[in-house]
């Protein structure tokens, strides 16, 4: 069987991951002083908050105005899909692509994912513990890309300034782009996946190891 | 409570591994679920104080200089990340400027500070121990650093830009781009080595050495 810290008795601190024997939960860290807790603290449910509001503010971001452009043809609004169709309709895609992946995929993949991984832990599943552990990884790792459209809107609001011949304003889609980016960064961060092996039970997977 | 020095514990699987020594280059993964356990640091650690100050000049001209430069119909329009930051707040999206603010200057400035400071040839373990709540807490800021997606952001504005305007890219530009690469050194540190370092000079944790003083 796979020793594990919580097996053992032993608390590794989140932040400096010295590893503590008789350790209580809660009591501070000797080495960093950050405080030491066998898990996150209540992760299953701060992660679905966290992700119920992603989930409710994902729709308004993808159909609201991103920015508008207010040029001497008139006023035009761009929402995040519109601004991927232009690159595709100017034949940059490259940039179409990275647009896509970044805005778009990202955002929707990391939402299923993070809901997959709850939902498994819930129901105490031992499926794919390895690539489980693998997902939540990618999903760290990925999640602050997403914030590239918020960035393309905020350097060209800034540039585009020149009075009656262009201006270019961010509109609310962005504010709710953002919060989404943000809100699933903290989902997954409170997200611990140490409890997918904890709720799969102690005899699987370990000879695999 | 009891250290155990010898053991470390996977983030990811809680799994247990008794710690060995690597050799550079080396990266230690967890044997159940594949999650990095370990890295020796190379020459990081003594490149760190060079590079972070780098990083921090690097940082200041390019939120002194404007990024880019367009000309349209004979008129000309440039901005600088701050300038960004206040059209985004005055036109009603505060939230989204204090995030760009945060995510592109506060957090990056702060983690680069202090990197600088705990990197000084005169910083000692005390002092490093004294200061172990601002290392926590620029360790946790660390995914919130979005210099390098802000560059990827910039670049894209340009594209897009070039077909109705005249772009020339101002100083802020360059040293977004050099920061980049000196930031994607810089992060390759992780600051639990400052931790580890320490504790392999000094085998007596925190309260024991606030005892002695």
């Amino acid at each position: 069987m796979m020793p594990t810290a919580s097996s053992l008795g032993l608390i590794a601190c989140h932040h400096c991951s010295t590893v503590w024997r008789h350790a209580v939960e809660g009591e501070r860290c000797l080495r960093c002083g950050g405080s030491l807790h066998r898990r996150k603290p209540d992760s299953i449910r701060r992660t679905w908050a966290l992700l119920l509001a992603a989930i409710v503010l994902y729709l308004p971001a993808n159909l609201l105005p991103v920015m508008q452009t207010r040029s001497l043809f008139g006023l035009q609004e761009d929402t995040i899909l519109s601004g991927i169709l232009f690159f595709v309709t100017s034949g940059e895609y490259a940039l179409a692509a990275i647009i896509f992946i970044a805005s778009f995929l990202v955002p929707l993949f990391k939402l299923l994912a993070i809901g997959l991984m709850l939902i498994l832990v819930q129901v105490r599943s031992d499926w794919g513990l390895e690539e489980r552990s693998r997902l939540y990884r990618i999903v760290e790792l990925i999640g602050r890309w997403s914030m590239l459209d918020v960035f393309v809107v905020a350097v060209l609001s800034g540039l585009v300034q020149i009075q009656g011949f262009a201006q270019i304003t961010p509109g609310f889609g962005v504010s709710a782009f953002g919060l989404v980016v943000v809100l699933t960064m903290l989902a997954s961060q409170s997200f611990d996946p140490r409890l997918a092996w904890d709720a799969a039970g102690p005899t699987n997977r370990q000879s695999s190891a | 409570m009891q250290e155990e020095p010898d053991l470390i514990a996977c983030d990811c699987c809680d799994a247990v591994f008794r710690r060995t020594q690597l050799a550079r280059g080396q990266i230690a993964r967890c044997g159940r679920c594949g999650a990095e356990l370990d890295r020796h640091a190379g020459e990081m650690r003594r490149a760190l104080l060079p590079l972070s100050l780098a990083s921090l000049i690097l940082l200041m001209l390019a939120n002194a200089f404007p990024i880019v430069t367009m000309e349209l119909q004979g008129q000309s329009s440039h901005t600088t990340l701050l300038g960004a930051v206040m059209v985004l707040a005055l036109d009603g999206k505060p939230f989204v400027a204090v995030l760009v603010l945060a995510t592109t200057v506060l957090f990056p400035f702060l983690y680069l500070s202090v990197l600088t400071l705990l990197s000084l040839p005169w910083a000692s373990p005390v002092m490093r121990n004294d200061l172990a709540w601002l290392v926590r807490m620029v360790r946790a800021s660390r995914p919130w650093g979005m210099i390098e997606v802000f560059m990827l952001g910039i670049l894209v504005a340009l594209v897009k830009l070039a077909s109705m305007a005249t772009i020339e890219p101002g100083i802020a530009l360059w040293s977004f781009v050099a920061a980049t690469v000196l930031l994607t050194a810089i992060l390759g540190f992780d600051l639990r080595g400052f931790w580890l370092e320490d504790r392999e000079g000094r085998p007596e944790p925190l309260d024991q050495v606030a005892a002695l003083r």
